[in-house]
């Protein structure tokens, strides 16, 4: 069954100063999805999430809410809530009073707010806390302030704006597994922006890989890492091998000077492509007839793995293995070709084409 | 160690320089004798009179009325101006606050003169109007310098947070913004208050006959020659001045010891 499309934005355009921030982005977000826009500082994912929430103006191209062109509906008019990059609770007021807001705006009586705020600060953790000061409360605890607030009047999609940038790593990973846990039993949907790769594939239905104010990819935590369309990709998420290559034809693709046997079919015969082999799909084996031989040139520890550069044909080849060879060794490479990813090679790495970037089947079967 | 007794010694006849002349006044308000020479006795006859001189009475009570009125329209005015100073562009900014600065730095018998001539251009007549005029005139740059810093110092998100939530403009700024910037406020209305009470040269050149102040009175009392009510009043303006200073010190010390536990 194909999800309903909540947010939808066409052909978005934004400019600043004449400097292009986005450059039409097409994009839906479908009901009770968590949404991840990904992409290094500077690429628009702010400005993507201020256009969904009602504080920046398009240039051109449409909003959508619910069907609805939105574009000129004001923020306090959208069904969408934000939680501000850098939390912005209101320092005047205690936990209560912060979460309680938007309720007294809209003149709710005080003992459904009462009830109300108890409820969210039980969902974030933080009852009991109802009369402190907002200014003496930990980075972590701020964070739940402002989700409780910004989920207190039921928004139908929450916008967040790397919520977790300004936490340590242990509070990040607990706070990750609660948020995607919170989302799950709210089945509110929410749009995620962080530049954090790893945890945009842990907390994800679908990710957006976005660069210079361009969708580069749409797709499953699994699609994204394992499918990259792009060398842009391939590299933003986890390290990888991208080599040159060719498709002789379907199922069959030289690199290394050898051909491979690999399971993506669809190129044109003869057609230039980049392969890409993540580290950890390769093994090390000894050296052998039908493998890929080359000269060990580097061991480093990694803490849960080693990282090992081997140079084989002339490149160097990065492998991940709790095993270390020896610097200097020769060692053999293999791989089998579900490890092979083939890439379309576009020239001067522009970003793929619009309409290959969403697999159209993809987002019916979201968890 | 002899610096320390140094800066003692030099300290302290800074400060004699400075409240020798205040403690003869007050000294003097108690004198008996009319001469300023001569102690003959202890009394608060000057006292009572001052409170008996309807001249001064009045003047007094024109002085805070204009006070309280200048400081509170001059509070809004500046306020206003200071939150759409901020939204401008930074090239904007920096011009208005530097005009803005303006008629701080000129000096007052200029602002004085040119009022002044500005009433007398536009035929108004000279009286309670001009000199409330005159005096949110140089009041309102006192308000937008208090309140500035505090809109700076405010998150920007602050302000799209509430919008977000459900507030329309005017909610934002009553819900968001004023509670932010109170603290700035309220002292751009005390300064305010404070001087509009002081001021004499630009209420000379713009008050009538019925708007005299007490500066202006005490002025054209002294011009014949200093009388000794003139010491009681100045004394009391004294006393209720330095109370105010301390009250405000010991907020100010309070609060700093509030934010320093943060
Ligand atoms: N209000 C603004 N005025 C001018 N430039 C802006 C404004 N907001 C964002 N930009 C610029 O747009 C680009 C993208 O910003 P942003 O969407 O915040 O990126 P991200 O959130 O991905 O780091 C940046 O180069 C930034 O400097
Ligand atoms: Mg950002």
């Amino acid at each position: 069954m194909e999800k309903k499309k909540l947010v939808e934005l066409k052909n978005i355009v934004k400019e600043f100063n004449g400097e292009p921030v986005l450059r039409s982005i097409n994009l839906d977000v479908h009901d009770n999805e968590f949404m991840t826009l990904l992409g290094p500082s500077g690429c628009g994912k702010t400005t993507t999430l201020r256009i969904i929430g009602g504080f920046a103006t398009p240039d051109s191209g449409d909003v959508f809410f619910d069907g609805v062109r939105i574009n000129d509906v004001p923020p306090h008019k959208r069904q969408v809530n934000t939680v501000f990059q850098k939390y912005a609770l209101f320092p005047h007021l205690n936990v209560y009073e912060n979460v309680a807001f938007a309720l007294r705006l809209k003149k709710t009586p005080e003992r459904e707010i009462s009830m109300r705020v108890a409820e969210m600060l039980e969902l974030v953790n933080l009852s009991g806390f109802e009369k402190r000061s907002v200014n003496y409360l930990s980075g972590g605890q701020q964070q739940r302030v402002a989700i409780a607030r910004a989920l207190i009047s039921n928004p139908r999609v929450l916008l967040l704006d790397e919520p977790l940038g300004a936490l340590d790593l242990k509070l990040r990973k607990e706070m990750q597994t609660e948020l995607k846990a919170l989302q799950q039993r709210t089945g509110i949907t929410f749009v995620y922006v962080t530049h954090d790769q790893e945890e945009a594939l842990t907390m994800s239905d679908t990710v957006v890989v976005m660069n210079g104010g361009i969708i580069q990819q749409i797709g499953t935590p699994q699609d994204i890492y394992n499918e990259p369309l792009n060398t842009f990709v391939a590299t933003f998420i986890g390290e990888s091998n991208i080599l040159p290559g060719i498709m002789h034809r379907d199922f069959l693709a030289e690199f290394a000077g050898n051909n491979f046997a690999c399971v993506d079919s669809g190129f044109a015969p003869m057609e230039p492509v980049n392969v890409v082999i993540r580290p950890e799909d390769i093994s090390i084996v000894e050296a052998q007839e039908e493998t890929i031989n080359g000269v060990v040139r580097c061991v480093t520890f990694k803490g849960v793995h080693y990282e090992i550069i081997v140079e084989a044909c002339s490149v160097d080849w990065i492998i991940h293995s709790t095993k270390a060879p020896e610097v200097g060794s020769v060692v053999g490479m293999t791989f089998t070709p579900q490890d092979i990813h083939i890439m379309h090679r576009y020239p001067d790495d522009a970003p793929a084409p619009l309409e290959t970037v969403r697999k159209p089947e993809e987002s019916a079967d979201n968890p | 160690m002899k610096k320390m007794t140094f800066s003692k010694i030099y300290t302290s006849i800074i400060f004699l320089f400075l409240y020798i002349p205040i403690g003869v006044l007050i000294v003097n308000s108690f004198n008996a004798s009319k001469s300023r020479t001569v102690w003959t006795g202890f009394t608060l006859d000057w006292y009572s009179k001052l409170f008996h001189n309807e001249t001064i009475m009045t003047s007094l009570l024109n002085t805070l009325v204009v006070a309280l009125i200048a400081s509170v329209v001059a509070t809004i005015l500046g306020t206003a101006a200071a939150i759409g100073i901020y939204n401008m562009n930074s090239v904007a900014r920096k011009f208005i606050m530097n005009i803005t600065l303006i008629p701080n730095v000129n000096p007052e018998i200029v602002t004085g003169v040119s009022l002044m001539l500005l009433f007398v251009f536009l035929k108004m007549e000279f009286g309670f109007t001009t000199l409330i005029l005159s005096h949110i005139t140089f009041c309102v740059p006192y308000v937008i310098l208090n309140v500035m810093p505090k809109l700076r110092q405010m998150n920007r998100n602050l302000c799209e947070a509430a919008m977000d939530l459900g507030c329309n403009q005017l909610q934002v700024f009553r819900k968001v913004i004023v509670p932010e910037i109170m603290p700035g406020i309220l002292s751009g209305f005390l300064m305010s208050l404070t001087y509009s009470i002081d001021d004499f040269v630009i209420s000379y050149f713009t008050y009538g006959a019925s708007s005299q102040t007490l500066s202006i009175t005490i002025f054209s009392m002294t011009r014949r020659k200093v009388s000794p009510e003139v010491n009681a009043l100045s004394a009391i303006i004294f006393v209720v001045v330095l109370a105010i200073l301390l009250i405000m010190n010991i907020v100010d010390i309070k609060k700093h010891e509030k934010e320093a536990r943060r």
